[in-house]
């Protein structure tokens, strides 16, 4: 019988069926942070439970993390305390912890596909909605809440109904500045933040072939925007060059064998779908959300709605109070709106290939006075890497902050936030009312429009300005991983 | 581990919000804590409370009507965004013990049955119906978990359908984890014992550059 890459996945990890629809599944990889599991582990405490398999279950502090000098103290106490929990709790359950001060921190989704610990075929959760991002390596990966997490803990297995499938067809080549990110606002506009709801979404198409490893992240990503229960792309051999020779990939003989298994892992003709959604992506023009959701979507070039278009009562008022939250005037122009910040950073678009891309548009330009522009590198890992390339010094001649990483302004955990009523373009995933702080006004876009836009201090459409080749960045240095993953990517190889 | 759930009688309060997320349901602020008790205080935190922590007035589950409300009846896509299970906390600490929406959140959802929360999914005519009766106050609703009706005040019948798993979760109010470890661990050592050495992961590395 014809299968998915999911299917195929499930099947191999299925222990057991329970009445008519609920499935056991057993987890290869646990990823948890300090935010989600202090509970968690209070839980297994109390019960004189222990962690099943701590080999297969790592630890990180990406979400309350201060982003500024590392040597300055945690000033927050609540995340302090999280941030101790989570390294007393990784001692006591003989947890690998990746913590504060680790070579190897970052936000969880960067890491465990950069370090190897996120491969393909395998079944891997993490206490956080974005866990979607690992599908872009071939991984079947699911965000789950703390009572969930606490019973992978404790069985390195989890209770699971079948989700349904969807595909969501990318067809065409993205032209003239507009990227992945561009694709997967256009698609959440598209579909709703309800469309995908039950499903999980197997990207697929040419232009999803086309993909970088990175950018595939970045729609596997924001894929639960859409409500999607997680996301999908068939392993390839891209996928095996950024894997590759990380810590935790398999090696030798391992690495053959893995590959084998991995080859295996294509939809086959004939597989079915519940639903299917197609769409081209050569005549999209950058994105960039106008509103309090997602979906609150509109091309760069594009004007606000109007309340009066919508004839259902429900959808105006919705219409009307984004409007009013985000202060803008019904039917005005989104491009020009003045600005006060703009973050690149997040799960979504913080990796090197984000990095390298808003160092080609910002080079030898300036940020505008007054703008604060601000670049949270996905890892310690993406920002030792963007160093010795020398990408940090274009960064700062125009004017950024350079910050070491954390999930940042994105959650506004940490001191990195919006005032009231403070605007901002971000590079990151939900623009929610307060989302980036109490009364904050978050615009989502690509890194290319949020880096146009803090050059002009204004909503910006980054059509307007020419890209720096790879080789007029005059990188200073890039290792084989760099050349091979992120920039012959980037140089249409 | 939650309590059974069987039967819930109370009043409902209309929440006439579609795309509820859980970041509105419970601010990130609010998720640096170690314990999962008090959380009610912070539900709906900045729809309740303006940004010097003052009362905001008018918010439903603040009117005297409303203060008494275990049943919330809201619109489409309710709990969706983060996987935060504080968001069911609040629900459930606030004094809320059923949902009623037209679609929820899939990790929502989950985290609901993992606390006896009852989520109920039904048409977006009756939700609406609804809401529009619980608006005028002193809509007393009867759910019978088992029976998998809702009860109105003129003797009317809602019926609704709940996953079977769901609804036996909910009303043994089972220790999961107990379970899954008496009654499949000889499963999970089998996985175990044949799991391939290329899908774990590698404990000496290579140093990254």
């Amino acid at each position: 019988m014809a299968k998915t890459v999911l299917e195929k996945i499930w099947d191999d990890h299925v222990l057991a069926v329970r009445g008519e629809d609920e499935y056991l599944l057993y987890v290869d990889r646990h990823l948890t942070h300090e935010v989600t599991s202090p509970i968690a582990f209070e839980s297994l405490r109390t019960a004189g439970r222990r962690v099943r398999r701590p080999d297969l279950t790592f630890a990180l502090m990406d979400h309350n993390v201060p982003t500024a000098d590392r040597a300055l103290p945690v000033r927050d106490e609540y995340s302090r305390e999280q941030m101790r929990a989570l390294a007393r709790n990784a001692r006591e359950f003989s947890i690998t912890l990746f913590d504060y001060f680790s070579p190897w921190q970052g936000i969880v989704h960067v890491v465990g596909p950069e370090l190897g610990l996120t491969v393909p075929g395998i079944t891997l959760v993490c206490g956080d909605s974005h866990t979607s991002t690992h599908g872009a390596v071939g991984a079947l990966a699911f965000g789950i809440g703390t009572s969930e997490g606490e019973h992978v803990f404790a069985t390195q297995t989890i209770w699971m109904r079948k989700p349904k499938q969807m595909e969501v067809i990318l067809e065409g080549s993205f032209k003239n500045h507009t990227t992945a990110k561009d694709a997967i606002l256009y698609v959440i506009r598209e579909l709703g933040t309800g469309g995908m709801i039950g499903h999980v979404a197997e990207f697929r198409g040419e232009a999803v072939k086309k993909m970088s490893v990175e950018e595939r992240m970045t729609i596997c990503n924001m894929a639960i925007e859409g409500g999607a229960r997680t996301a999908i792309v068939e392993p390839d051999g891209k996928v095996y060059s950024y894997l590759e020779g990380t810590p935790y990939a398999p090696s030798g003989e391992d690495w053959e064998e893995a590959k084998r298994y991995w080859e295996t892992l294509k939809t086959d003709n004939g597989a079915r779908f519940d639903k299917s959604y197609r769409i081209n992506v050569s005549g999209l023009e950058p994105q960039i959300t106008w509103g309090t959701n997602p979906a609150m979507c509109i091309g760069v070039s594009e004007t606000v709605p109007e309340p009066r278009e919508f004839e259902d009562p429900a959808k105006r008022r919705m219409v009307e109070r984004a409007l009013d939250y985000m202060g803008l005037e019904p039917g005005q122009r989104i491009e020009g709106t003045p600005i006060d910040a703009v973050f690149i950073g997040s799960c979504t678009n913080a990796r090197l290939s984000d990095l390298v891309m808003v160092a080609r548009l910002v080079k030898g330009r300036k940020v505008a006075p007054g703008v604060r522009a601000m670049i949270v590198p996905g890892s310690m890992l993406v920002k030792r890497r963007a160093e010795r390339m020398g990408l940090h010094k274009i960064f700062l001649e125009a004017g950024f902050e350079w910050r070491n990483s954390g999930c940042s302004m994105c959650i506004a955990m940490n001191e990195d936030r919006l005032g009231p009523g403070e605007r901002g373009v971000l590079t990151s995933n939900r623009n929610f009312e307060n989302r980036a702080g109490p009364g904050s006004r978050v615009h989502l876009s690509s890194p290319l429009t949020a880096a146009a836009s803090a050059l002009e201090g204004k909503i910006a459409d980054p059509r307007r300005y020419s890209l720096a080749s790879v080789d007029e960045l005059e990188l200073e240095w890039a290792s084989p991983w760099i050349e091979r993953n992120v920039l012959n990517p980037l140089r249409g190889g | 581990m939650p309590e059974p759930v069987r039967r819930i009688v109370g009043k409902a309060a209309p929440l006439e919000v579609d795309d509820v997320d859980t970041d509105q349901i419970i601010p990130a602020q609010f998720l640096k804590v170690l314990s999962r008790k008090g959380l009610g205080k912070y539900l709906f935190y900045r729809w309740r409370f303006d940004e010097e922590g003052r009362p905001r007035e008018g918010f439903v589950l603040d009117r005297k009507e409303f203060r008494d409300a275990v049943i919330l009846v809201a619109g489409r896509n309710f709990g969706i965004g983060s996987s935060r299970e504080n968001a069911v906390w609040a629900l459930m600490d606030f004094g809320i013990r059923c949902v009623i929406a037209s679609s929820f959140g899939d990790i929502f959802y989950g985290n609901s049955v993992k606390n006896g929360l009852l989520c109920v999914r039904l048409e977006e005519e009756i939700v609406r119906r609804l809401r529009g009766e619980a608006a005028k106050g002193g809509l007393t609703l009867e759910i019978d978990v088992d029976a998998e009706t809702i009860k109105l005040p003129g003797g009317g019948i809602i019926n609704f359908k709940l996953e079977p798993n769901v609804k036996r979760r909910l009303l043994e109010g089972l220790d999961e984890i107990e379970v899954t470890l008496r009654e499949y661990g000889e499963k999970i050592r089998a996985y175990e014992d044949r799991m391939e050495r290329y899908k774990m992961p590698r404990k000496s590395g290579l140093p990254l550059e």
